[in-house]
């Protein structure tokens, strides 16, 4: 008897539950759908003949055609700015590690005067619209010899990586225990061979993918890479110039150009990202 | 000795390097946007603001950052509340849904026009339910309400992303106590959420709101992508004066504008959602 109410009892929370769950399910579904549609949407259009992309109804299967894509590639200008936006966004990538990883190592292994207004110097970055920064800087380059360079433009780009380097390294070397390093001084090594032996292995995986993320940030950057570059063109500024001239299929090839290597580039960094902006909200 | 130096030392090149690229072009802008031939002047305000275009900017990018941010956080909260509750599959859907991430506005945009161009995929998708018999222009300039909503559509898909990542790193440092405290006292997940997760998640909002409202008022490349000149943004603005009409000084002004606007609402929001420092944790 009393199993019985027991059982009674529990099924209405057990229906609850399970359709609790199932709400839960949809939105996670839901959700996934909302992001990964338009992705694979510009997929279409980007591996569909231009015939089929300015069809109409449209399909929404791609027609597998290559077409579009090798007569992007094929254009005049996009190899040289597919060139362009990797060698900048190599140079970002070196440049925010070279000045960020020094920085991030200080922070975390040391108290010294100075550091919380470094910090803020840092954080503050983020409160500026840093692309505006292209603006004066396109006299300061001209005067310098730096106007329509890679490095030029890297340089803008290094200021929008650096404060991500700066955290993102702080955070890694903060998770390495300090006692590591104090045991390879004991043994005899200096502070740099403690730091390359023991610290460096460790923090490398880390590092590589700050860089990623700095390279990202270049890769995606369109407002600096536009007022910065003419001849040098990088590819966002390439589509974004010839955005009101250039038909319609040539638009979602250089599109889905752009978006390839963010899918491999989000999924190479995804374990950092977290870390990373844990550390930033403090 | 050397411990006194070393951290100046490799604090050094990104001093110099934020000094030298960050904060003197900010007073090199402001210089150009205060200056003519040598001496101060207001004249390029006057002509920014002038502008018949200048205001219809203003205030696109006012109304396009109203109507985005506030959607971001809320969704954001929803997908961070999911998350933390995910057992098997949560890295694959975090994964899923921090893909637009990596993804430039610029690209976005790209993809957001193959949806709400003519022959695109809203047209097809309406004319094959046989809702429409010819496509719709959505983008054209007498279609400026749709214009906006296509912005403000991509603008969440692609923005979201950065304010999830914030909130879940937020949420981890949660302490799981205060859930299991709050549980036994009979609070249900509605109650937990707005007595515990909302008021510990102040620190991440904070950083949230500030950073996606700099971006918004930074909106550019989406849309020149989906409307061109049609909906004139500060940003976009910024660029015409800058190439088509050739005054880096009014430019100037514009992103001084943007500047300002950027700082105010930083502060409001550094007040407002302030936390003790007691409270910190």
């Amino acid at each position: 008897m009393t199993a019985v109410t027991a059982t009674e009892a529990a099924r209405p929370a057990a229906d609850i539950r399970s359709r609790g769950r199932l709400v839960f399910v949809t939105v996670i579904v839901i959700l996934c759908v909302w992001v990964l549609v338009p992705i694979y949407l510009l997929a279409i259009n980007a591996f569909s003949s231009p015939d089929q992309v300015n069809a109409f109804p449209k399909s929404f299967v791609p027609g597998f055609e290559t077409d579009n894509i090798n007569f992007f590639l094929g254009f005049a200008g996009v190899g040289k700015a597919l060139f362009n936006s990797i060698l900048v966004a190599g140079i970002t990538m070196v440049l925010s590690i070279l000045l960020g990883a020094p920085a991030g190592y200080a922070l975390s292994r040391f108290d010294f005067h100075g550091k919380d207004t470094f910090r803020v110097l840092v954080l503050m970055t983020r409160a500026f619209p840093l692309p505006l920064l292209a603006l004066p800087l396109a006299v300061m380059f001209i005067r310098t010899g730096l106007d329509d360079t890679a490095f030029g433009l890297a340089l803008v780009h290094t200021t929008l990586a650096l404060p991500f380097a700066v955290l993102i390294t702080f955070s890694l070397f903060s998770g390495i225990p300090v006692e590591l390093e104090e045991a390879a001084w004991t043994l005899g090594c200096t502070r740099f061979q403690a730091f390359y032996k023991v610290v460096l292995p460790l923090i490398l995986p880390g590092i590589a993918a700050s860089a990623v993320f700095a390279f990202v940030i270049s890769w995606n950057e369109v407002f600096a890479a536009a007022v910065l570059t003419i001849e040098n063109r990088t590819l966002t500024a390439f589509l974004l110039q010839s955005l009101d001239v250039s038909p319609l299929h040539l638009k979602f090839a250089g599109g889905a150009v752009l978006v390839a290597p963010a899918l491999i580039f989000i999924f190479v960094v995804r374990r950092y990202l977290f870390a990373m902006w844990g550390i930033a909200n403090r | 000795m050397e411990q006194r130096v070393l951290p100046y030392l490799l604090l050094l090149p990104a001093t110099l390097f934020l000094c030298v690229f960050f904060i003197y072009p900010f007073l090199l802008v402001a210089w150009q946007a205060f200056s003519e031939g040598g001496s101060f002047t207001l004249e390029h305000f006057q002509t920014m603001a002038g502008h018949w275009k200048f205001s219809t900017a203003f205030w696109n990018t006012m109304l396009l950052a109203l109507a985005v941010v506030p959607v971001q956080i809320a969704l954001a909260l929803l997908m961070a509340t999911l998350v933390t509750r995910m057992g098997s599959g949560r890295d694959l859907i975090l994964y899923i849904w921090t893909i637009p991430l990596g993804i430039s506005d610029l690209a976005a945009g790209i993809i957001w026009l193959a949806i709400f161009e003519q022959t695109g995929f809203l047209n097809s998708m309406l004319a094959g339910l046989g809702i429409i018999e010819q496509p719709i222009t959505w983008l054209s300039y007498q279609n400026k309400s749709t214009i906006f909503l296509a912005v403000v559509l991509a603008e969440i898909w692609r923005a979201t992303a950065i304010v999830l990542v914030i909130l879940v790193a937020g949420m981890g440092l949660i302490p799981k106590e205060y859930y299991e405290a709050a549980e036994v006292f009979g609070a249900g997940p509605w109650k937990r959420f707005v007595r515990i997760t909302l008021p510990m998640l102040r620190p991440s909002l904070q950083t949230a709101l500030i950073l996606r409202t700099i971006l918004a008022f930074e909106v550019f490349a989406v849309v020149m992508a989906l409307g061109g000149t049609n909906l004139p943004v500060l940003m976009g603005e910024t660029y015409v004066w800058q190439f088509d009409l050739q005054d880096r000084n009014v430019a100037a002004a514009y992103a001084l504008v943007i500047l300002g606007i950027s700082i105010a609402f930083t502060l409001v929001f550094l007040r407002t959602l302030r936390v003790p420092r007691e409270a910190q944790p």
